[in-house]
């Protein structure tokens, strides 16, 4: 038997499924060049370039032709400061949650302690438990601690303690830890110690055992787990959602706002923009990762 | 557990009746039929029946989708992962953005049905869809279809082909062959895909609340308003504590009938 012989069954579902799959990206897409500003229906694309033109609700004629709605996302300040923020909030929260996650990793693995069997239980509760729980359990906990911390040492109003930006980070880290523990764990699992007390015979002490062993050995599995901290923050909405402040508004979040209210081709250009990273940032990952197993 | 006080903070006291307002009941009523309330009965129900066919919906549409993967030439599988992990990691706002512009009155279906009418000649009323539940169905079927697809795939692809062989010498036919060996080998990868997919669509409130409107409120919807706008939190959290201990109960009860796949994780 042919082990690539397909049934039509199989084949018909499979291009029913992707055409389910990227039609909605599609018109998404197209709508980002929309030269109807009300965005209700497709109004063609914008031809000609030059100044400014419209002629009702189209535009007729931009500086920028038919990306006249990319040029005009990157004037708008609350964009950029939303990708600045969701940017900056990524970054550190990664870094913070790598380190936390591959130590509890290298704990859980290496060594025995009393709440061992329920710590390693909780690293599955961000995957059991609704994300909008895990939101609202934290954004009760910043609550609660902020306003007994703000009346206990009665805080000057521009000192007392908000929802905002480090909020957002401490919470990001939260959710990103069990996740960057359990890909640094398996990777673990297949790491021989005789490496390590190969060095330690040699004469090394187990930092510098750790340093320059145990840590380049781990370096892919960290890395991977580093790559999905920062996915999954830049990706967040819910727990975001809860722990936003003023000034520390994301992406996702302004997105939200938006939809809620009006839609523009703007909004189009914003997502036609990320799927397009997406795009490449998945394209590099799949290459590396072909790499590395070759 | 606890109050809510009358400025909308949190009196500490132990109390059930946020748990007795949830199964519709008073807590000073003394004829529970006459005040019964279903209310919020039915919004947990609405949840509920929504995440299991959400979550059959899923299976049936990712596992030909897998299988097809799985079974492609070595070259061309990373090709079709590329094409799934395209959407998984496309902002799930996004996504429902794009649901949004397909379903609008005056939105991309209705504009190709109102085109192909005229075709034909027929009269044509756009359609309503969005604002309906089928809508909501719709974009949570979208949004968690990746994450069925994934774990799937990596169970079918581990199946060893000289298993195929194996059943076909025994003189299996391929129907009979996916029935015995495929599907019950594939099996860990359709529960790590279920828990995947049910206990998030059980908690959202993204999807409803943008293709559902006021229409379909689910149990996420519920604990966010009573949190932001109710400014109720005691009987948020009474709201998402059961929401936590109905979707542990469908995990273990599912979980110790299928077993806890590995694939779980994915990265």
């Amino acid at each position: 038997m042919n082990p690539h012989r397909r049934s039509p069954f199989v084949l018909v579902m499979t291009v029913l499924v992707f055409l389910f799959l990227y039609v909605p990206i599609f018109v998404l897409v197209l709508y980002s060049f929309n030269a109807s500003r009300t965005n209700v229906t497709f109004e063609g694309f914008i031809t000609a370039f030059g100044p400014l033109k419209t002629q009702g609700s189209l535009v007729v004629q931009s500086p920028c032709g038919p990306f006249h709605w990319f040029c005009d996302l990157t004037r708008n300040q609350e964009v950029m400061t939303a990708a600045r923020n969701t940017l900056t909030i990524a970054f550190v929260s990664t870094i913070v949650s790598t380190i936390i996650g591959t130590m509890a990793a290298i704990a859980l693995q290496r060594h025995d302690f009393k709440i061992k069997p329920f710590a390693q239980l909780s690293l599955y509760i961000p995957i059991v438990i609704p994300e909008i729980v895990m939101g609202i359990g934290i954004l009760t906990l910043f609550s609660q601690v902020f306003t007994w911390v703000n009346t206990t040492f009665n805080l000057p109003p521009d000192a007392r303690l908000t929802l905002g930006m480090g909020t957002v980070i401490v919470s990001h880290i939260a959710f990103s830890v069990p996740f960057v523990t359990l890909v640094v764990q398996a990777r673990l699992q297949g790491f021989d110690k005789a490496y390590e007390e190969a060095a330690m015979d040699l004469g090394a002490n187990e930092l510098v055992t750790f340093w320059r062993v145990t840590l380049p050995m781990l370096l892919p599995g960290v890395l991977s787990g580093a790559l999905l901290a920062f996915t999954l923050s830049l990706d967040d909405f819910v727990i975001t959602f809860f722990t936003t402040g003023p000034g520390s508004t994301t992406l996702p979040i302004y997105v939200y706002g938006l939809l809620r209210r009006i839609i523009t081709p703007q909004v189009n250009a914003l997502s036609t923009v990320w799927i397009l990273i997406v795009l490449i940032a998945v394209f590099v990952i799949q290459r590396m990762e072909n790499r590395e197993s070759i | 557990m606890g109050r809510r006080a009358p400025d909308g903070g949190v009196i500490f006291t132990f109390t059930l009746d946020n748990y007795i307002r949830l199964l519709g009941l008073q807590p000073d009523c003394l004829n529970p039929l006459a005040c019964f309330d279903p209310l919020y009965v039915s919004i947990l129900w609405r949840s509920l029946t929504l995440a299991f066919n959400t979550t059959l919906i899923v299976i049936l549409m990712a596992y030909p989708l897998a299988y097809f993967i799985a079974r492609a030439p070595q070259k061309r599988r990373n090709t079709y992962l590329f094409l799934v992990l395209v959407p998984l990691w496309t902002n799930f706002v996004i996504r429902v953005y794009a649901w949004m512009m397909l379903l609008r009155t005056q939105g991309a279906i209705n504009g190709v049905l109102g085109w192909l009418a005229g075709l034909f000649g027929m009269p044509f009323t756009p359609l309503e869809m969005l604002y309906t539940p089928g809508a909501v169905l719709v974009g949570m079927v979208y949004e968690f279809l990746p994450f069925m697809i994934l774990p799937i795939y990596t169970s079918l692809e581990k199946i060893d082909p000289s298993l195929y062989e194996a059943a076909a010498d025994l003189g299996a036919n391929a129907l009979k062959t996916f029935w015995r060996v495929t599907l019950p080998l594939s099996m860990p990868g359709v529960v790590a895909g279920t828990i995947l997919v049910f206990i998030p669509v059980m908690g959202t409130f993204v999807v409803s609340d943008l293709l559902g409107g006021k229409q379909v409120i689910l149990v996420g919807n519920l604990i966010q308003r009573q949190f932001l706008d109710a400014r109720d939190p005691t009987f948020g959290s009474a709201a998402s504590l059961v929401l936590m201990v109905l979707t542990l109960i469908v995990t273990v009860f599912y979980t110790r009938k299928f077993g806890f796949g590995k694939e779980i994780v994915v990265g």
